[in-house]
């Protein structure tokens, strides 16, 4: 069985967005990690930004600062 | 072998190039198709070559730069995904085929075009830009460097002149990307269309296209992009909008390590070098009796070609012997750039290409400057 639990996800609208999210989160030691978009948000394919839902100001604050778009910003099971 | 024909490619690689392409073949899945280690970490090197590029153009972020298989592409992109039959573009008669043949086309279907004249060395008059600017042209564009006399276009003249008028410029760095320092923020630069394999050092089968933000062009092909799959649109943000089907990520990886080694060697000292080859060559070349050379030579503006021609030798036979008793590679004939030709008065007879690296050396300078000497001897 495979174990789910609350997170945040957030999803982009094209790849180069979810590696800059990746590279910045990576400097800057925000955790998280790429992921899949889940299936219970999205049905498309791509790649989204998992992290604890407690991380959620500090991500934002990021993706302001370094002009990264969202597409959706979800708290759901992964 | 010597090879002088690096503005048609770069043959010699920093040994880094390799090595990276041959990691990627050996490790690299499909970026943004998946997210196991082995397609993250394609994604990883595209994001982060998108990164060298943007820093190397000073683009506004990594994602105005889109990949292409190379410079033709991406001015397809921009004079096909830009342009209608009901506008007016100008163009000079500088360019190499991939931006004229792309007008052409639409030439054809209305597209009005008017190509800025060129003189006998190859330069043209910036005045006549301006005066053949109409209520409906939308664009202008040239090349940053000819490929043929090797003489640079002043980019940021054109430019104010397009900007005065509302007009974008669409610039090909096919010439000059790498070698020449190109800021398209700077600059006021529309569209830059480049490719990985001349000065930029990288391999066959990489380029791109830099997109101002704001402007969007419509797409040449859409299809798989890995994200909004059930849309029935290909996704229109940058620079997933310009880059359907599995991107060249090995290429890519090469292009990586070759815009590395040109940030650690530095382009100023890439083209110090480049350009004190030919002013060697060149310097040397016009004193042989019967060698006619092209272009504009009082000017320190140019990338590092001499094109030439011996007596009345066709092109085509002075390169053959040229390789095959001397083993230097040049290129004769029109070098895709017709309008040029005819402008120099070499239609017929073409022109042979010297185009020097930094890779080179003044020993193989001096080794093709006795090749010549024997050729063009009239014993």
């Amino acid at each position: 069985m495979i174990k789910r639990s609350e997170k945040l996800v957030i999803t982009f609208f094209t790849t180069a967005s979810a590696m800059a999210m990746e590279k910045f989160c990576k400097e800057e030691k925000a955790k998280g990690r790429i992921i899949p978009v889940p299936g219970n948000i999205s049905a498309d394919c791509g790649l989204a930004w998992c992290a604890d839902n407690e991380d959620e100001d500090d991500l934002l604050d990021l993706m302001v600062r370094h002009h990264i778009s969202p597409q959706g910003i979800y708290h759901c099971l992964v | 072998m010597i090879y002088f024909d690096n503005a048609a490619t770069t043959l010699k690689k920093p040994e880094t190039v390799i090595k990276a392409v041959t990691e990627a073949m050996c490790s690299f899945g499909n970026a943004g198709r998946g997210v196991h280690g082995s397609s993250i970490d394609a994604s990883r090197i595209i994001y982060e070559t998108r990164s060298l590029l943007a820093e190397l153009f000073h683009a506004e972020s990594p994602e105005r730069i889109a990949f292409t298989a190379n410079s033709t592409e991406a001015l397809n992109m921009a004079v096909k995904g830009l342009l209608s039959p009901e506008d007016h573009v100008i163009t000079t008669e500088l360019e190499h085929n991939s931006v004229l043949r792309p007008l052409y086309e639409l030439e054809d279907n209305g597209l009005e075009l008017t190509v800025i004249n060129a003189d006998k060395l190859g330069n043209i008059n910036y005045d006549e830009i301006g005066q053949a600017i109409k209520n409906n042209t939308k664009a202008i564009i040239t090349t940053h460097g000819s490929n043929l006399t090797g003489n640079l276009l002043d980019i940021e003249k054109i430019s104010a002149i397009a900007h005065a008028h509302n007009i974008l410029y669409i610039v090909d760095a096919s010439q000059t990307a790498g070698v020449f320092p190109i800021d398209v923020k700077r600059m006021n630069i529309d569209v830059l269309c480049f490719t990985g394999h001349k000065a930029l050092l990288g391999p066959q089968g990489t380029g791109g296209i830099y997109v101002r933000k704001g402007l969007d062009i419509k797409p040449l092909i859409t299809g798989g992009s890995g994200v909004q799959t059930y849309s029935r649109t290909h996704p229109k943000e940058m620079p997933t909008a310009l880059e359907a089907g599995t991107l060249n990520s090995h290429g890519i990886a090469g292009l990586n390590a070759a815009l590395s080694y040109i940030k650690e060697v530095g382009m100023d000292s890439i083209r110090e070098k480049e350009c004190s080859l030919m002013w060697e060559f060149y310097s040397k070349a016009k004193e042989i009796d019967g060698i006619e050379i092209y272009g504009d030579f009082s000017t320190e503006n140019r990338c590092a070609i001499v094109s030439l021609n011996v007596r009345d030798y066709d092109s085509g036979l002075v390169s053959d012997v040229l390789w095959n008793d001397y083993g230097i590679a040049t290129r004769p004939g029109a070098h895709c750039a017709p309008l040029m030709h005819k402008a120099l008065g070499t239609e017929k007879q073409g022109a042979v290409r010297f185009s020097f690296s930094h890779f080179n050396t003044f020993d193989e300078i001096n080794t093709a400057l006795s090749a010549l000497r024997e050729i063009a001897s009239e014993e």
